[in-house]
């Protein structure tokens, strides 16, 4: 007994004591790669610059000149709605499809394999892939994807949810497919409608699947970049009679992004300020939701 | 550097170049950019030209010769009568005009130094960015460009997302006419060898004196934040670039012109064309367009405004594209300097 001790004792001690070697590589990178950069970004986002390594501080300058600049609020409620009504649609069909394939259907696992097929294609590609689809379509109309606002954010949507609903459908197949038989058996002997059963059994028993997934498609939403710049890159603008212009299909990331390849001198601190406030948002939001669906998933 | 507001932002970097050892190389003072300090900036380091790119051949079988085209009323006459005929000559007068970034800076930079370019000279030149323009030359350069995309292989409505390929219709033999630049030469020589270049003509009086547009926006700079053994590193390797014979070959085989004293000639064509008009006594239409203010955000919102009047070309909407020029100007260089 006091020999199984002593040899237990020998082994933490000496994870304790080799652990930290284990854990550095990790440690190292994340610091390099995630840690250090952020602290920086936060720094530089209270400076004037050019170069990150030749900065000059000058507090909240920055963060003032980013509340008040117009194009960004305009991005934000563009983003917002954007990002909403992506995350019903993608959910939703996503959702469906995965249903619909854990249903024992002939040939469901090419069908699975076909739907996530679409994830693998990056976004720069699918932007521009899809901008010769739709003014393929829209070109017989004498119209562009790049003329009216609606076609851009509609276009959008349609590219994102061809992209995230078969990834969205992989997460709530497994989902579905850990939902317990007999609970399904028990309420069908119960006398419960399929539709019953849907919403009363399996829906509450996948919102695990669900909490994610809409985590997913709602952080991706509001941090869509690739997508938006190849697609539309914020046109069509509104030009307004003083020469300003309104980019009305900008979203959050590409006004920042445009914002820092300002020639003016502090655009670069701006857009910095302007990045710290965009991952405040997006981390709150990402939060507030788990947070709320969360409370609605129940124990097996 | 690109040009005098690429100085003005990264000005606290440059070296000084007075008397430099690559300055002392150059043979003209054209191409020199100071900060606001006064000291020398940057300095060029070729020297290219831009304007509207022919097929002497076409144009002949069309039954016209280039030495017709000595304004804007004969350039249009002859452009419309090809793009009637296309269907029987089998060419048409203009490439396509595509707006997607790969080709737009072909109108909304390049073509409309026509406008900025005459605007300069009735205020005797531009020495600086100027905080807000008139747009007086702009029905000049509304005609030129309704030329250029009213008679050309590809219908304006179709212009919106590109994927035309200018450089292959003019390669192939498909228009006579191609808006672009010195630069294209070593693409196009092997495949039209006649090619030439004429100027902008859109209409303005005494135009059959026009010029090339010549200029760079390709400048040198050293970063005088830099080692000192680096900055002479630099310093050694700009000398040998323009004075050693194959290297200088090489750059000027690729950029351009090199003013410099000891480099290589061009072989360029359309450069040599350029060099006839100066010895005509023509004169150069200068790289006004390299002060555009906030140069990627004013071009985006012009672009944007093109392409709605491209799909419907209403005087409503030509004034979107005339307010995103003039307007526009004055916004991004508050933008820039406010």
């Amino acid at each position: 007994m006091k020999k199984k001790l002593a040899k237990g004792n020998t082994l933490q001690a000496s994870i304790r004591r080799w652990g930290l070697l284990f854990l550095g590589p990790v440690v190292a990178a994340f610091v390099i790669g995630f840690v250090w950069p952020f602290v920086q970004g936060i720094y530089l986002s209270f400076c004037q610059f050019k170069l990150v390594s030749d900065a000059t501080f000058i507090g909240f300058n920055n963060y003032i000149k980013a509340f008040q600049d117009v194009t960004f609020t305009h991005a934000f409620w563009y983003t917002a709605l954007f990002a909403i009504t992506s995350l019903i649609i993608i959910n939703v069909l996503a959702f469906a499809v995965a249903y619909a394939l854990t249903q024992s259907i002939k040939g469901s696992n090419l069908f699975r394999t076909v739907f996530f097929m679409p994830n693998l294609i990056g976004g720069i590609v699918l932007g521009y892939i899809w901008s010769m689809i739709f003014d393929g379509i829209l070109g017989r109309m004498n119209t562009s994807i790049l003329l009216e606002s609606r076609y851009g954010f509609w276009g959008l949507i349609i590219l994102m949810c061809w992209q995230q609903i078969g990834y969205m459908m992989i997460i709530y197949i497994a989902g579905l497919q850990a939902v317990p038989e007999d609970m399904i058996e028990a309420a069908r002997i119960d006398g419960a409608t399929k539709v019953q059963t849907l919403f009363r059994v399996t829906i509450p028993n996948v919102m695990p699947s669900i909490t994610i997934c809409m985590f997913l498609s709602l952080t991706n939403g509001f941090k869509l970049f690739d997508q938006n710049l190849a697609l539309t890159a914020g046109q069509p603008f509104i030009i307004q009679p003083d020469g300003s212009t309104i980019k009305t299909t900008e979203m959050l990331a590409l006004n920042i992004y445009n914002t820092f390849y300002t020639a003016n001198s502090s655009s670069q601190g701006v857009a910095q300020a302007k990045a710290v406030i965009f991952f405040i948002l997006v981390a709150g939001l990402g939060l507030a939701q788990l947070g709320y669906t969360r409370k609605k998933e129940v124990q097996q | 550097m690109t040009n005098q507001a690429d100085v003005d932002t990264w000005q606290d970097y440059c070296l000084d170049l007075k008397d430099a050892a690559i300055t002392k190389e150059l043979n003209t003072d054209a191409y020199e950019l100071f900060a606001a300090d006064g000291k020398l900036a940057s300095i060029g380091y070729c020297y290219e030209c831009y304007g509207i790119i022919v097929n002497p051949d076409l144009l002949e079988t069309a039954g016209y010769s280039v030495d017709e085209i000595k304004g804007f009323d004969t350039l249009k006459q002859v452009a419309e009568d090809i793009h009637a005929r296309a269907g029987e000559l089998g060419f048409d007068a203009f490439t396509s005009s595509d707006m997607d970034s790969s080709s737009n800076w072909r109108f909304t930079g390049h073509l409309v130094n026509a406008a900025y370019f005459y605007e300069s000279r009735d205020d005797g030149g531009w020495p600086v960015c100027p905080p807000s323009i008139k747009g007086t030359y702009m029905d000049n350069y509304k005609a030129l460009y309704d030329l250029c995309i009213n008679n050309s292989t590809v219908a304006p409505t179709e212009l919106a997302n590109g994927g035309h390929d200018a450089q292959n219709e003019f390669k192939s033999g498909k228009a006579v006419f191609y808006v672009n630049g010195s630069w294209e030469y070593e693409a196009i020589k092997d495949s039209v060898p006649n090619a030439t270049m004429i100027p902008y003509y859109c209409g303005v009086a005494g135009e059959e004196k026009a010029g090339l547009n010549c200029g760079t926006g390709s400048y040198w700079s050293i970063n005088a934040k830099a080692s000192e053994a680096d900055q002479q590193a630099t310093m050694d390797f700009m000398v040998w670039c323009v004075t050693d014979p194959e290297a200088s070959r090489m750059l000027v085989d690729t950029f351009g012109v090199m003013p410099y004293t000891q480099s290589a000639e061009s072989t360029n064509g359309f450069l040599a064309a350029a060099d006839r008009y100066t010895t005509d006594g023509c004169y150069n239409m200068e790289w006004v367009t390299n002060y555009q203010p906030n140069v990627d955000e004013y071009r985006a919102g012009v672009v944007s405004a093109m392409n709605q009047y491209n799909a419907d070309q209403s005087d409503a909407n030509w004034e979107l594209v005339r307010t995103a020029y003039v307007e526009g100007w004055a916004i991004q260089y508050q933008a820039v300097n406010g």
